[in-house]
């Protein structure tokens, strides 16, 4: 066990330097200077290239990738060029948490109701219920979370208050406790259809076998074997889906923050890459693999735990 | 699924005992390329004398996408969409950068504009009608240029795996780990926007997913005893993969691409939607819906955001009903 954790957080090392080196050629080969401010209030060629040597750019690539890796080690990201003197650190330290908690609602609301609609779904397969449950997976699954954004705000933020029925949803914003409630299932829809097929498809599996007709036979009530016998075995495979949907929807989706105006980290994907920001570009990038690496981490670890068939 | 045969041994060569069973291995290849065709022959006389209709697998899956509710809906959103792109130029009433009336902005869905006119007195409907073909030309050339790099790599690294194979999917991985929409920022943002630079960035970022699905394909289907016996008789590798492994991962290669349009119109999209993608005035749904959804407009002026967003939606919608059908449709294991 520890052995493999080990060899797990191994080979994370080379898989996040090759994703930053990556990220440090295209940027490197992308024209223009962070430095350079664009549009009316130019500075001059002089001053870009005073604050290209004060921040190391003027060296060749392996040089600052170099550089930039010895730093990051030792936990130093450096400044975020566009917002100076503001370092990385402080700046995700800031907008991370929000992202995370949208992140941690959404997937809570996926798992939640996309796990009891697999259930019900299976529970009563090919009847009304599972018609129901299996229609509303593949609509939420097929809306991209920035059509699903933008219905609910207009459904819900104007449609609905222009009727008068005003259930004090606001197109936008962070401050008050129900300004949550829609970023929340606009991002957890998705995982949420995704959830609940695989979760029906997998009680359906373990509904059919023999364990579950000799639990039945022996005379077991239905609620007890649904609970004790089938929905534990079927939650197995479902488990592993979190992980990966967790890491993706926890780092921010840019079209949701964006959409619904979150100050999360997700709007940076965008912003830094315009501006150039390549310090804050590569912090994104490597949080997300830290965090989808470990995520899956996670998930094979419970895995072992709950699935006494699985030895490390 | 790809693990458990990559356990299995790989091109194992022939025995001495193998070659002295066949016999000699010259006049063999000969003998094989005729044989199938005669044999299918007599096999579609025998049909036709016991007087049943001959089934082609393709006809076979067809039958079973139309008896597929929600394909068919699927279907039917896929077609409107692609002939609305085709004629826009035809059906739309205005071009997408005309000026119907620069006094008549953001003017409200009527008769005379169904859908509306846009922030700057445009047109919405025709400018939707242009946005389609945007699409539709994004979403194939993408999975074009998938198709062309995903393809045979996975082929090579499934096929001849050891070193090949471990060096390719290792670059596989960093890649995949990046996120995709963020690697397709990356791109685009170094060759500037526009239309060919947003197809080749998807592209060159999508055949990842190609590449997995088609050497998970392969690694099934190398040790095959038709392969086997292809290997026997002499063809090279070239040739089987081409006569043989591709062909048969020819299904879930048509499923992969049918999702890779949708994802790949989404993304166009939303690159247009923050102002990276399509540049004004050449229309685009993502840019639509990103002046659409400007503070002042989205409670007064509803209709700038809700038709591209509905034609986003509808679209990714037919796709998904689509891929799903054509997966179930292709599964050759299914039957009637």
């Amino acid at each position: 066990m520890l052995r493999y954790v080990a060899n797990r957080l191994f080979w994370f090392v080379p898989t996040l330097l090759a994703m930053a080196a990556i990220t440090f050629v295209i940027m490197s080969a992308t024209p223009g200077s962070p430095f350079d401010p664009g549009g009316a209030n130019q500075i001059s060629e002089d001053a870009i290239r005073q604050l290209e040597e004060k921040y190391g750019l003027d060296k060749p690539v392996y040089q600052r990738f170099g550089i930039y890796v010895w730093n990051a080690v030792r936990g130093d990201f450096g400044i975020s060029y566009a917002n100076r003197p503001q370092t990385v650190e402080s700046i995700i330290g800031r907008t991370f948490p929000k992202s995370l908690e949208l992140g941690l609602w959404a997937t809570l609301f996926a798992v939640v109701v996309g796990v009891s609609l697999g259930v019900l779904a299976a529970v009563n397969q090919n009847g009304a219920l599972d018609y129901a449950s299996v229609t509303v997976a593949i609509l939420f699954y097929s809306m991209p979370n920035f059509v699903m954004a933008f219905l609910l705000i207009l459904l819900f933020a104007v449609y609905l208050p222009n009727q008068g029925i005003n259930l004090g949803f606001s197109i936008g914003g962070w401050d008050a406790p129900i300004d949550r409630v829609l970023p929340t299932i606009a991002l957890g829809a998705a995982p949420l259809a995704t959830l609940a097929r695989y979760t029906r498809s997998s009680m359906i599996d373990v509904i059919r076998s023999d364990y579950v007709r000799t639990a039945r036979a022996k005379g077991l009530a239905e609620r007890g074997v649904i609970l004790k016998h089938v929905l534990k075995n079927a939650l197995i495979p479902v488990i592993t889906l979190v992980g990966p949907i967790f890491a993706a929807v926890g780092t921010g989706s840019f079209f949701v923050e964006q959409v619904f105006n979150v100050p999360g980290m997700g709007k940076f994907f965008v912003t830094s890459m315009q501006s150039q920001d390549q310090t804050m570009i590569l912090a994104v990038v490597l949080i997300y693999g830290v965090f989808l690496a470990a995520m899956n981490l996670i998930v094979d670890l419970v895995y072992g735990m709950i699935d006494p068939r699985i030895r490390y | 699924m790809a693990q458990g045969s990559a356990s299995q041994p790989r091109d194992r060569p022939l025995d001495v005992a193998d070659r002295s069973v066949l016999g000699e291995a010259a006049p063999f290849p000969q003998r094989v390329a005729e044989a199938p065709v005669s044999g299918m022959a007599a096999l579609g006389h025998a049909r036709e004398l016991a007087g049943r209709r001959q089934r082609s697998l393709w006809g076979d899956a067809w039958r079973r996408l139309l008896k597929n509710k929600l394909a068919v809906i699927g279907l039917v959103i896929v077609a409107v969409f692609v002939v609305l792109a085709a004629l826009a130029p035809i059906l739309a009433p205005y071009s997408q950068s005309e000026v119907v009336d620069f006094r008549l902005t953001r003017q409200h869905p009527s008769w005379t504009w169904p859908f509306g006119l846009d922030a700057n007195g445009r047109d919405v409907f025709s400018r939707m009608l242009y946005g389609a073909r945007v699409s539709l030309v994004v979403g194939v050339l993408s999975q074009g240029i998938v198709l062309l790099i995903g393809v045979p790599i996975g082929a090579i690294a499934g096929y001849y795996g050891g070193m090949t194979d471990n060096l390719l999917m290792r670059a596989v991985d960093v890649i995949y780990a990046i996120p995709q929409l963020l690697l397709v920022l990356l791109f685009v943002n170094w060759w500037g926007p526009g239309l060919t630079n947003i197809f080749l960035a998807i592209g060159l970022v999508g055949w990842v997913t190609e590449t997995r699905l088609v050497r998970g394909q392969v690694l099934q289907l190398r040790e095959q005893e038709y392969v086997n016996a292809s290997r026997v008789a002499g063809a090279n590798g070239l040739q089987i993969m081409l006569r043989h492994l591709l062909p048969n991962s020819m299904t879930p290669i048509i499923v992969a691409l049918t999702f890779g349009i949708p994802t790949a119109i989404f993304t166009e999209a939303a690159l247009s939607f923050v102002g990276v993608g399509i540049r004004p005035p050449t229309a685009s749904w993502g840019q639509m819906v990103g002046e659409g959804s400007k503070a002042g407009y989205v409670q007064t002026d509803p209709h700038m955001l809700l038709f591209p967003v509905l034609a986003i939606g509808l679209t990714m919608l037919g796709f998904t009903f689509l891929g799903d059908g054509l997966r179930d449709a292709l599964d050759p294991k299914a039957n009637d």
